[in-house]
């Protein structure tokens, strides 16, 4: 069996300037992105022939080649559900690079996502058409609960019920997060750290989210390069290998309002991530140095860290209380300081911290790293990655 | 009239032509004279009327002021005409100045006929003289005008024009033009409360249709696997346990308790005022489904607490299915 364990990597990395107002269109993040990777990892617009990015992305695959210089593409794919495609593009690159399909293929995320299309904001749409969607979003929009804050916040409450998690335990998440992004200058909340009083000071979003519960919203691109391991070794960066590359959607699963199926209090998608990213590394979270989890809010966050395996059920508050998922903690999180602290790049940004951390050039560099975990969208079918020094 | 009943919607071609004649018949009737007044104009009455309408003219109920005043004596304020000879709840109908008089069948007709809505849309005064304390009015009516039947925002209908003269110690001392539509109020398109369509409607296809066709019935109802019998919210087309293709459904008793919930407050949800609050709501028949709680703080919503379903009319085409809190 073919496999892309080991055999493929990440070779390069790129990105635009993380900003409330990008002041260009978002075709124009696409290729600023995908020029910088290439850049980084020492190749040409001529050497790509893969393009891959999320069903969300208003940048098609040919206009982006068409921008950038791209000539002929023998792999072009997307991948669906929002947020957690964002390792998902990485799996479909390793694949297509490891069965031959492609040599280099380029991942990437561009959007105006503050100064253009908020998502935070109620789209009276999302429940208006007969597809699979549209209807699944019937039994909820008609009744007001229409934004991703509403949507995760009726699984964070469960949460605190069950687990006697209280507001302040998110609060912590964001507190680490906005601590690890006062010491990145790329990050938008530079510079600028909060305290847990400011954090429950912050508005009412939706109940039981405070308003620094929610990821900020951001203009922005980030790509990523993808050839196999040893073409990698080959050019200008130390490669990032893809130890391990998963999708995961689980049974009953729906796009973010997955409230008919067990007690609401785990995120079954991310559980079957896990396993199949710890089969494929053959080894456990204990062998990670650092984790990239996807922080849009913050009680995915603690779901996460038991989902995965890093602490038992309900336990993830007292990891967090500890300082244990802090850059001098047990578990540094995000020590780029993620969407809550840096941008909120769908995930993609996340994904170029952890080549950083394999690096070692990152601006908050976790101490011997060996392997990253990095995790897409919760909430929604989802993805993860194991990212590995060569 | 006979056959006067016909179902709501379906015209009676006849109709119109018999309205019509009647209506000639009462116009060419004339005047009509009705009761006087049961009480003489008094003061107190005029004192409640003042007050009740901000009419603080001392001519109206102060009797040194009056004396000084170009009356010479207290006189009625001339807009209390109607108040005279109003039947009062008691009275025939309660239809103002038209007891016995040529409109009244007119308008039983049009109730007869289904045209049983009814709106002011005119109502002209003009005043000939004062009316003085002890002065009985007597009011006379005739029927003026017919027109119809028209489309309106409010349905079909007919307007009806009639004139009442009140007339007191031999002269016209008032008269008023009095104009309604009676209309279908089956056929109104928009209802003050709900004149803006709802913005947050829901798809709905042939898997869907039996759910919302159930709240328009006032009944929440759960699919049942036909040939299993396995109950699912939300419903599809095929059952995930036996493959059947076959659905029924059963009609769930509208008791259920939160299981989890939220308060949304920001940013602002069209159709709603923030803070609300929205459940998922655990049934005791097995499954779960996911509505607003009204008619209760947000604040007092908690996970565990007992609700009852209520049918909520959001658009002239929508109902939805929300939660109110239970009694145990």
């Amino acid at each position: 069996m073919v496999s892309f364990s080991g055999s493929t990597a990440v070779a390069g990395i790129g990105a635009t300037e993380f900003s409330k107002q990008s002041g260009r269109s978002e075709l124009r993040l696409a290729a600023e992105a995908v020029f910088a990777a290439l850049d980084d990892a020492g190749l040409g617009p001529s050497d790509v022939d893969g393009l891959v990015t999320y069903t969300q992305d208003a940048n098609d695959e040919i206009a982006v080649a068409r921008e950038v210089g791209i000539g002929d593409l023998t792999f072009f794919s997307r991948v669906h559900y929002g947020g957690g495609a964002a390792c998902g593009t990485v799996m479909h690159a390793a694949m297509a690079v490891a069965t031959g399909v492609a040599e280099t293929v380029v991942c990437y995320r561009a959007f105006n996502e503050r100064s253009g299309r908020r998502y935070g904001r109620p789209d009276p749409g999302l429940g208006g058409a007969p597809s699979s969607l549209g209807l699944e979003m019937s039994w909820h929009v008609p009744h007001g609960l229409m934004t991703p804050a509403a949507w995760v916040a009726m699984f964070a409450r469960r949460y605190m019920h069950v687990h006697g998690a209280t507001s302040e335990d998110f609060g912590r998440v964001a507190v680490a997060m906005r601590r690890h992004a006062a010491t990145n200058p790329a990050a938008w909340f530079h510079d600028r750290p909060i305290t847990l009083a400011e954090h429950q000071a912050s508005r009412w979003i939706v109940e039981p989210l405070h308003l620094l519960d929610c990821c900020q919203e951001s203009d922005g691109a980030v790509a990523l390069v993808v050839t196999s391991a040893e073409r990698a070794r080959d050019l200008r960066r130390t490669p990032a290998l893809i130890t391990a590359a998963a999708q995961g959607s689980g049974a009953g699963q729906m796009m973010m309002t997955s409230y008919y199926r067990d007690d609401m209090t785990g995120l079954p998608e991310m559980g079957v991530v896990g396993r199949r990213l710890w089969e494929q590394a053959g080894f456990g979270p204990e062998d990670v140095q650092t984790a990239v989890l996807y922080d849009h809010f913050t009680p995915f966050v603690l779901v996460q860290l038991e989902e995965l395996g890093f602490c038992g059920r309900g336990e993830a508050r007292h990891l967090v209380a500890d300082g244990g998922i802090e850059i001098d903690g047990r578990l540094p999180v995000n020590p780029h300081g993620g969407q809550l602290g840096e941008a909120y790049i769908h995930g993609m940004n996340g994904i170029a911290e952890a080549v950083r951390q394999v690096r070692g050039t990152a601006a908050n560099q976790v101490a011997d790293v060996r392997n990253v975990l990095v995790t897409a969208g919760t909430g929604v079918p989802t993805s993860g990655l194991v990212l590995s020094a060569g | 009239m006979t056959a006067a009943n016909p179902p709501a919607g379906v015209p009676d071609p006849d109709f119109h032509e018999r309205l019509t004649a009647l209506a000639e018949k009462r116009m060419a009737a004339g005047e009509v004279y009705g009761e006087a007044a049961a009480d003489p104009v008094n003061l107190p009455m005029i004192r409640h009327w003042a007050a009740a309408m901000g009419d603080a003219n001392p001519l109206h109920t102060d009797a040194e002021a009056a004396a000084a005043g170009v009356h010479g004596e207290i006189v009625a304020p001339p807009a209390m005409i109607q108040v005279w000879t109003m039947p009062g709840l008691a009275g025939p109908a309660g239809r103002p100045e038209s007891a016995g008089s040529p409109i009244d069948d007119v308008l039983a007709a049009l109730d007869a006929a289904g045209y049983t809505g009814v709106v002011a849309t005119n109502c002209e005064q003009t005043y000939d003289r004062y009316l003085r304390l002890g002065e009985r009015p007597v009011p006379a009516t005739r029927l003026t005008g017919l027109s119809g039947p028209k489309r309106t925002a409010l349905g079909e209908g007919y307007f009806v024009t009639w004139n009442v003269t009140w007339y007191s110690e031999g002269e016209r001392v008032a008269e008023m033009l009095f104009r309604v539509l009676k209309f279908h109020p089956g056929e109104r398109k928009t209802t003050p409360d709900t004149r803006q369509p709802y913005p947050l409607g829901p798809a709905v296809n042939d898997d869907t249709a039996f759910f919302w066709e159930g709240v328009a019935r006032g009944e929440l109802r759960i699919q049942r696997c036909a040939d299993c019998g396995e109950l699912r919210h939300p419903p599809g087309p095929v059952c995930p346990s036996c493959r059947s293709a076959g659905r029924t459904y059963v009609v769930a008793s509208g008791e259920g308790e939160v299981y989890s919930y939220v308060v949304h407050h920001n940013p602002p949800i069209p159709g709603w005022e923030t803070p609300f609050a929205v459940a998922v709501v655990q049934l005791p028949e097995g499954v779960r489904i996911v509505g607003a709680v009204v008619d209760c703080a947000p604040a007092e919503v908690g996970i565990g607490m007992p609700l009852r379903v209520t049918y909520r009319q959001k658009d002239d085409n929508l109902i939805l299915p929300l939660w109110v809190p239970r009694e145990t």
